[in-house]
C-alpha cells in the first residue's frame, strides 16, 4: 500500500458560540473564540489517500482528479467564507477545527474511488491540528 | 456514539534543551564511535518541537476533543517546565541512568502525558531539529503511528 497526500489552503472565518450556553459560559469555554464577529484563519489542509499504484499508470489515483475533488468539495465551499454561515454541513455545530476535518471527511469519502481516503489532516494553525481516520484503521 | 470516523486533535509545542549522548556502559573509545559529535563532554542543545495527538468524543456542545487551555497547561506543567532550558541528562530524573536521545525523550514524555484526564494520548512526536524526529505511542502503539 501506498500513501500519497495533497495539501491545499483555504482561507474562512468562524467564531465559537453555543446557543444554550449564557453568555459568562460562552466566554469562559470559548475565550476570544467568542468575539461576536468572528476571526479568520488559513487553513491547511493535508488529505491523504491510500492504495496500490496502478500497474499501468504507476499512480494511486490521478492528483490531477484529486485536485479537482478538494477545489469542487472544498475550496468552493469553505474558501474565504464566514463557517458558521456559509456552510450548510457545519450548520449547529461548533465550527473547530475536529468539526471542520470531520465534515471534510465526510465530503471527501465518497468522492474518492480510486484508492480509499485515509487520513484527513486539518490546520488552523502551525500549532493547532485535527486528524480524522477511518474507525478502526491502523493510523 | 461509534462512527466510522475517528477524530484526533493534535497540538505543537517547543523547548528548548540540551543534552549528552554518553553511556557509562561503554568505554570512552565506544561513546566516540556510537555517538560521534554528540559525545563532546559538555553536551549541546536543540529547539525540540513536541506533537502530542489526543482522541475521543467531540463534545458536540462546545465541538471539542479536549479543552486546549487545559491541554495547554497540562503538556506546560508535565514537560516544558521541566525540560525547556534545562540539561536533560543533569536536570530530569529519568535520564540519571538512560541516554536523553530523542527516541527516550518520547517515551518519557509519552509517560509524563499519558495521565492526561480529559482525552486519551495517542501518541507524541518529538522533532529534534527539521530533519529528525521522532514518535512513540506506548508499548502496544504500534497501530497508532
Amino acid at each position: 500500500m501506498v500513501l500519497i497526500t495533497r495539501k491545499i489552503e483555504f482561507s474562512a472565518s468562524h467564531l465559537y458560540h453555543n446557543p444554550a450556553f449564557s453568555a459568562e459560559e460562552n466566554r469562559r469555554v470559548f475565550g476570544k473564540c467568542n468575539n461576536p464577529h468572528g476571526h479568520g484563519h488559513n487553513y491547511t489542509l493535508e488529505v491523504t489517500v491510500a492504495g496500490e499504484p496502478d500497474p499501468v499508470t504507476g499512480m494511486v489515483l490521478d492528483l490531477k482528479e484529486l485536485k479537482e475533488i478538494l477545489e469542487r468539495e472544498v475550496m468552493q465551499r469553505m474558501d474565504h467564507r464566514f463557517l458558521n454561515y456559509e456552510v450548510a454541513e457545519l450548520k449547529g455545530q461548533i465550527p473547530t477545527c475536529e468539526n471542520i476535518a470531520r465534515v471534510i471527511w465526510e465530503l471527501l469519502d465518497p468522492k474518492i474511488k480510486q484508492g480509499r481516503l485515509h487520513r484527513v489532516r486539518l490546520y488552523e494553525s502551525a500549532d493547532l491540528f485535527a486528524d480524522c481516520y477511518r474507525n478502526g484503521a491502523a493510523c | 456514539m461509534l462512527t466510522g470516523v475517528k477524530t484526533e486533535l493534535g497540538r505543537r509545542y517547543r523547548f528548548a534543551a540540551s543534552h549528552r549522548l554518553h553511556t557509562e556502559k561503554l568505554s570512552e573509545e565506544e561513546n566516540a564511535r556510537v555517538f560521534g559529535k554528540c559525545a563532546n563532554p559538555y553536551g549541546h542543545g536543540h529547539n525540540y518541537v513536541l506533537e502530542v495527538s489526543v482522541s475521543g468524543e467531540v463534545d458536540p456542545a462546545t465541538g471539542m476533543i479536549a479543552n486546549l487551555t487545559e491541554l495547554d497547561s497540562f503538556v506546560e506543567r508535565e514537560v516544558i517546565e521541566v525540560f525547556d532550558h534545562h540539561s536533560l541528562n543533569e536536570d530530569v530524573a529519568a535520564f540519571r541512568d538512560v541516554v536523553p536521545t530523542t527516541e527516550n525523550l518520547c517515551i518519557e514524555i509519552y509517560k509524563r502525558l499519558k495521565s492526561f484526564p480529559k482525552a486519551k494520548l495517542e501518541r507524541v512526536r518529538v522533532q529534534e531539529t527539521s530533519n529528525n524526529s521522532f514518535e512513540y505511542a506506548g508499548e502496544n502503539g504500534r497501530e497508532n503511528l
